[in-house]
């Protein structure tokens, strides 16, 4: 059996890709991406109209997209996040049909259930063997995890592999199996390695960063979750990483071992591992490099797929057993409700990613943002865009106070009797407001460009346009 | 209580808006060092706005204004008085003369302003060997001045020599200064520790400084604050001896005796005044008192 053919076009072809039919693709390559646009334009080529991408996210080395869309290759787009560059466009309405926006369960979560059926899935591999074995964790391209990936290997109808990196078969430690696999590609390169991982991921030094870490890691110490055998996952941004750390000399101090870190995994939650703070790390994406050799060479830092890491059609998830985590927002309303994909002005700017799911299935769900960016208020009375439910999140720090979502009446007090300066969350919307002014609404388009579909598959909210 | 003074460059709206939540006991908006030449019109506008409209709440605002040998201070000592801080942070204070001088300028706006005399205070940062050398009669040249303040940077530009970690060059300007200040009755601040990637080094200099007698460290760095305060508030040990300290002397009152034993030692005077300087910090921190 030989699954090795020429180019990306035949491997099209082979596949039997029509117009009207939908292709997938995972974001492990993330800003450095280029199988994406080779097979886009492949398709195009070919004369292929009317395709639907389902893509677990989108980031802006994948503009070229906006061609296909005004030439009616591509009339449909699901994605999980979509980057600022993109979403721009998309939020004044260039795609005719609504952006779908899942999560990162919620997508393979539809796609095992067969609500978004996909034809073809592209596989961007930094190491395969020719049947299709393949990982994230060996190359030239390495990006580490391929967890996003495998719901699409499992359940597409056809899956092509493309490697710049062929192995001798068997490859050791593969990722994604031979058995899902029909095709196998070779090109010069699959991504750049400087938009794959980025060389270190910093802490902040902004000194309200700061507080807001020390604030969130106080937050950890004192709500009765901090023991052994305790869980957490935090993103890559600059303050979430500041708490890490002050989580991480909290839990030596007081020699506390826990579980897991979970999530995509930056280096700073591999020194966390290395200092004993956790006995594994469970990894559904590599953000640096520290984090790509260590899921390589530590074998308790472990890959996982994104039906195992946050699918509610999954019979158990990860998030399910997550004791913490640190989100953040751009904006959050008076009843706890989270936007992360728009910004200020209503621009599509990212996505709920993991937000919703880790928010749902934590037992603490903390979310870290400073009372204002540039001159806006981050607390509003009602959010431009529900990507995660109120009901869902459980603290809100910032730099002014901490306020607790009255439902957790019994963390408010722990919290209060450790000194913390609780505030209500009115009143830090007050208290900002005082400084910032209130701020007019914007108006918003009469055209739906987006739709967000929460974790259960059905419609949350929607996106306008914007004026 | 001022265990932290908290350094923010006056030019600054983000810092200056964020200040009130960096964990200092003061801030000390800086219209001096922190601005250049063409900002300072524009940088005292925003100190003076910043006061008016922000509540900063249990954060005392100390503000540096520029020296008097510049054209600048009278212009900033007319924006920033109105908004009553709670002190006046003199740069290159060299002499008595030098206090007096802005003593009598800061009466004068006082007056104007309908504020009782003294309501605004006075802090010289003694920054020259000259300075150094007159510490005590700056300290006690007149009834505004309620603190010194030592500035190592320039301190030791003047005595040409190199700024070093371990701040042998500044070790007789710092007990000069405590030794004044105590002399006069009034507070003494520390240097700032200006390696902000340092962090033991910072527990190690505002520790000798605790050692030495300074009322409490300045800082240019929000990351040193938490350190700062932790160094100068009293420990859980402090607070318990000295709650056991009162009860001794009310005891020894209750029967008649001058002094009494505790743990083996004489309990006097100078001890029961600091027990109950340790008391009253530990209140204002809301520490209570452990077994």
């Amino acid at each position: 059996m030989n699954k090795m053919v020429k180019s990306i076009r035949e491997a099209i072809q082979l596949a039997g890709l029509k117009d009207g039919m939908t292709v997938s693709f995972h974001h492990h390559l993330r800003n450095g991406d280029f199988v994406l646009n080779m097979v886009m334009n492949e398709i195009a080529e070919l004369g292929c109209k009317d395709i639907f991408v389902n893509a677990s996210s989108l980031f802006d080395v994948h503009m070229p997209l906006l061609d296909h869309i005004e030439n009616g290759v591509v009339t449909g787009i699901s994605a999980d996040y979509i980057s600022a560059g993109l979403g721009r466009a998309f939020s004044q309405g260039v795609l005719e049909k609504p952006v779908q926006f899942r999560t990162h369960g919620g997508r393979p979560s539809d796609i095992s259930q067969g609500n978004t059926p996909i034809d073809v899935a592209f596989i961007a591999a930094p190491a395969a063997d020719p049947m299709g074995n393949c990982s994230g964790k060996y190359g030239k391209s390495a990006c580490g995890s391929l967890g996003y990936a495998f719901a699409d290997a499992m359940f597409a109808k056809k899956v092509i592999v493309i490697t710049d990196n062929l192995m001798p078969y068997p490859l050791q430690d593969w990722s994604i199996s031979e058995d899902w696999v029909d095709f196998v590609v070779t090109v010069d390169a699959i991504g750049n390695p400087k938009g794959i991982v980025s060389g270190t991921t910093q802490i902040t030094r902004d000194p309200v960063g700061l507080v807001m870490a020390a604030h969130a890691a106080k937050v950890i110490e004192h709500s009765g979750l901090l023991k052994d055998g305790f869980s957490f996952q935090t993103g890559a941004g600059g303050a979430s990483l500041a708490a890490a750390k002050f989580l991480k000399d909290i839990m030596l101090e007081k020699k506390i071992q826990g579980s897991f870190g979970l999530g995509g995994i930056t280096g700073y939650m591999v020194d966390m591992l290395q200092a004993g703070c956790f006995r594994n790390l469970m990894d559904v994406q590599c953000f640096d490099l520290k984090a790509v050799e260590s899921i390589r060479n530590d074998p308790r830092h472990m890959e996982i797929s994104a039906m195992q890491y946050a699918s509610p059609a999954s019979r158990s998830a990860v998030v399910d057993s997550l004791d913490v985590v640190i989100l953040g927002a751009t904006e959050i309303d008076t009843d706890f409700n989270v936007n992360v994909h728009t910004d200020s002005n209503g621009y599509i700017m990212g996505g709920s990613g993991g937000h919703s799911d880790t928010a749902a299935g934590a037992k603490l769900s903390m979310i870290i943002a400073p009372m204002f960016r540039a001159r806006l208020p981050i607390v509003t009375d009602k959010v431009t865009c529900v990507s995660t439910p109120g009901k869902d999140i459980d603290v809100l720090v910032t730099q002014g106070g901490i306020a607790v979502n009255p439902k957790n009446v019994e963390l408010t007090q722990r919290l209060k009797d450790a000194g913390l300066p609780i505030v209500d969350i009115r009143e830090l919307k007050e208290k900002t407001e005082r400084i910032t002014g209130t701020p007019q609404r914007l108006p918003k388009g009469d055209r739906v460009v987006a739709e967000v579909i929460g974790r259960n598959s059905q419609l949350q909210d929607v996106i306008y346009n914007v004026l | 209580m001022r265990r932290s003074m908290l350094f923010l460059p006056g030019n600054n709206p983000n810092m200056l808006i964020n200040g009130n939540c960096l964990g200092s006991d003061a801030v000390i908006f800086d219209l001096e060092d922190a601005v250049s030449p063409a900002e300072k019109d524009a940088a005292r506008i925003l100190v003076r706005n910043t006061m008016r409209y922000m509540d900063f709440g249990g954060c005392e605002i100390i503000v540096r204004i520029n020296s008097i040998d510049t054209p600048y201070w009278k212009q900033d000592i007319d924006a920033i008085l109105p908004e009553k801080p709670a002190l006046i942070l003199l740069p290159k204070t060299g002499s008595a003369q030098d206090a007096l001088e802005a003593d009598a300028y800061i009466t004068q706006v006082e007056e104007k302003l309908g504020f009782a005399r003294n309501t605004v205070g006075l802090m010289p940062l003694i920054e020259t060997a000259m300075g150094v050398e007159n510490a005590y009669a700056i300290a006690s040249s007149t009834k505004r001045v309620q603190a010194l303040f030592l500035g190592a940077e320039d301190l030791t530009a003047d005595l040409q020599c190199k700024r070093t970690k371990e701040g042998k060059e500044i070790e007789y300007a710092r007990t000069r200064l405590v030794v004044a200040a105590r002399a006069a009755g009034v507070d003494v601040y520390d240097t700032p520790f200006t390696d902000v990637n340092d962090d033991e080094g910072i527990v190690k200099d505002a520790e000798y400084a605790k050692a030495l007698g300074f009322t409490g460290k300045s800082s240019i760095s929000p990351r040193h604050v938490e350190v700062i305060n932790a160094v100068f508030s009293p420990t859980q040990k402090d607070v318990d001896y000295a709650y056991e300290v009162m009860e001794a002397i009310a005891l020894a009152k209750q029967q008649g005796k001058g002094a009494i034993a505790l743990h083996g030692k004489m309990i006097d005077a100078p001890i029961v005044t600091r027990a109950q300087r340790t008391i009253d910090m530990a209140e204002a921190l809301g520490m209570r008192r452990g077994n």
